[in-house]
């Protein structure tokens, strides 16, 4: 949840530790670890729920914006008629108290926004943190100077307060879910930029990039071929962890009513609206909490997984869920 | 000395300066977005000559840098603001009139502080007291089963969202146990006992999420210095494993933790403001969500600031604590 705890770890991560080498070792350590496959199969399944999200709901023979006032209880304030909910061969999930909209389908509809708006703000975030990290650490002393402290002032403005009141000053005319993407990616790339910059200050070190910037390479050149391949490893890391941040940040944003807002699907609006109906309906709470829940769980386990995977040696240290004690660590 | 005290005023200047920065940004940011504030304001039934009139009295037609600097006035020296029938006096430090009330935001940050304090300071206690122990307990029993059972927790309150650990807590003591009445806030000079009792679920439920990532720093880091060759000396003088794991790795958990809870203070005050929402507790929190929704820019404007403002506060005060544990820090 804390993007905060991924930044103060990173911070003691040995940055000048070697790059994992190869793509075929990172597959080999990662599916070395139980519980990071379990997660990536899990991350697989939503992916492929959001991206299929019309298939389903096409299959199920509903969409998530149809009103059915018949399959509700207007008598009793809107309670969906039917036991669990109103579970059924035509909704397989229920329907929403009091609109009596089909549930599955918002929920699968609703996993195509949570994910889309969490992998959106994340590509902002590294491709902003990225640019900026490496001309701090390429540039002159002073655009370093500029840069630095301009990533100190973002790194100071706490995320969930500043998208708040930026998502309320913005028309409403705006497509919401790309809004809610664009505010979490603009606001939330300082500690990529801050772990970026001290990477490529060790890698400039290095005799490769010295020996490709000496032959005359221009700058932009040094930093594709001879930075970008030594950055991939501690960026993907980060980017690994800030994906499931960043999905709890739209849910949270649109419980408070300001992220995703009707008839959009989302899981955080769902929650909200379930608040008052748990005793009458609550598979209407349980489905979209359980559902974001499970999102976030899988996508950090897979996170630590590939952290892992990349860095043995952070591995030792951290072991999240993972893993077994190191047998000289057991006294 | 010399380079401690060197180190403390750069800190400050630095740290002023992102303040001055910060408020830039936030300023321009929030005022120089479309929509039309006077149109809002006012609501949608008013004439174009009533929102013209509001424009004037906002001063929205100057120009951005000139607000600004007005802005930075009343926050250093105070500032006169016309009402319409009366001119109110704001002193210094002024973050202006709310849109909505006519009031000062000051006045109405003030008002609404005590709850906020008092949900985050007491939640800071437990989720401490709970990481830390968490994290102590997980590194001490380490490879059997009461740590892995700790480790599952641990990431099942990292993935889990305040607002719904605060609606299950809700739902499962206040509603179908009926333990607890549904919280409602209590002053604390009203009546201690009855502020305890009806903050402790929104307690719990921040400090639980919260706590998680303590224990999983903690964890790592106690489990980072155990494998030290000075923890190695300490066992083969015989020292037992207790005192091992419970005062000298502990010591090593120590700077992270504070690097931690700084950090942590933007995220941390995030999830106040969905507890508060959540629970109904008028504080700080609730106020910026209502701000918000209504559009009213200084109250919001003052929130982000005075939040940004305890971030960058304790960013720096972490820093100092960071180099009192560890004077390297002050030559780097």
């Amino acid at each position: 949840m804390s993007e905060a705890l991924v930044a103060v770890e990173a911070a003691g991560a040995d940055i000048t530790a070697p790059a994992a080498s190869g793509a075929r070792q990172f597959w080999r350590r990662l599916r070395a670890q139980r519980a990071a496959l379990v997660a990536a199969a899990v991350v697989a399944l939503l992916v492929l729920v959001a991206l299929a999200a019309p298939l389903l709901t096409a299959l199920e023979g509903q969409d998530p914006t149809t009103y059915h006032p018949g399959l509700v209880d207007s008598a009793r304030g809107g309670v969906p008629i039917g036991s669990l909910g109103g579970i059924s061969a035509e909704h397989w999930l229920g329907v929403e108290p009091q609109t009596g909209r089909d549930l599955f389908a918002r929920l699968v509809e609703g996993a195509r926004v949570s994910l889309g708006v969490a992998f959106a703000a994340t590509l902002i975030q590294v491709l902003i943190g990225v640019t900026i990290g490496v001309a701090a650490a390429m540039g002159s002393r002073w655009l370093d100077q500029v840069l630095s402290r301009v990533t100190d002032i973002i790194v100071a403005l706490p995320l969930m307060i500043m998208a708040l009141a930026l998502l309320a000053v913005v028309p409403a005319s705006f497509p919401r879910p790309v809004l809610v993407a664009l505010v979490i990616g603009l606001i939330a790339w300082g500690n990529v930029a801050k772990i970026v910059r001290a990477q490529t200050l060790t890698l400039k070190g290095l005799d490769h990039v010295a020996a490709a910037r000496l032959s005359g390479w221009g700058a932009v050149r040094v930093a594709r071929r001879e930075l970008l391949p030594g950055l991939a490893a501690p960026v993907i890391t980060y980017a690994a962890l800030l994906v499931p941040t960043n999905i709890s940040a739209e849910a949270a944003l649109s419980f408070l009513g300001v992220g995703v807002k009707p008839p959009t699907p989302s899981w955080g609006q769902m929650i909200t609206a379930a608040d008052v109906w748990y005793q009458a309906a609550p598979q209407y709470l349980l489905f979209p909490a359980g559902a974001l829940f499970t999102t976030v769980l899988a996508l950090t386990v897979l996170g630590d997984g590939v952290r892992t995977a990349l860095d043995p040696r952070a591995a030792s240290r951290l072991r999240v869920g993972t893993g077994r004690a190191r047998k000289e660590d057991a006294a | 000395m010399n380079g401690f005290g060197g180190f403390l005023l750069r800190r400050a200047a630095g740290t002023l300066i992102t303040l001055l920065a910060v408020s830039v940004l936030v300023y321009v940011v929030f005022y120089a977005t479309p929509g039309n504030v006077a149109q809002i304001t006012c609501g949608p039934r008013c004439s174009p000559e009533q929102v013209h009139q509001v424009a004037a009295q906002l001063r929205l037609d100057d120009p951005l840098y000139l607000r600004y600097f007005h802005f930075l006035q009343g926050l250093f020296v105070g500032q006169d603001y016309s009402t319409g029938t009366s001119v109110e006096h704001c002193a210094a430090p002024c973050l202006g009139l709310s849109y909505q009330s006519d009031q000062q935001v000051l006045t109405l940050l003030l008002a609404k502080l005590p709850v906020s304090l008092s949900l985050v300071a007491g939640a800071m206690v437990l989720w401490l007291v709970i990481g830390v122990g968490t994290g102590v307990l997980s590194a001490w029993r380490r490879g059997r089963l009461s740590e892995r059972v700790l480790t599952v927790l641990t990431l099942a309150g990292w993935a889990t969202p305040v607002f719904v650990l605060g609606l299950v807590l809700m739902i499962v003591v206040c509603g179908e146990l009926q333990l607890l009445p549904f919280p409602q806030y209590v002053r604390f000079g009203d009546d201690p006992e009855q502020w305890a009792w009806n903050l402790l679920l929104p307690w719990l439920s921040l400090a639980l999420i919260e706590a998680a990532a303590f224990a999983r720093l903690t964890r790592s880091a106690m489990l980072e210095t155990l494998a030290e060759d000075h923890i190695r000396t300490f066992r083969a003088y015989g020292v037992g494993e207790r005192a091992i794991v419970g005062r000298h790795a502990l010591r090593g958990a120590l700077a992270p933790v504070i690097a931690l809870n700084a950090n942590n203070v933007g995220s941390a005050i995030g999830g106040a403001v969905l507890t508060e929402t959540l629970f109904g507790l008028p504080g700080i929190g609730q106020e910026l969500v209502h701000a918000v929704k209504v559009v009213d820019l200084p109250v919001v404007v003052g929130m982000v600031l005075v939040v940004a403002f305890f971030v960058v506060i304790a960013n720096a005060v972490a820093d100092v604590l960071y180099a009192l544990a560890d004077r390297r820090v002050v030559l780097a």
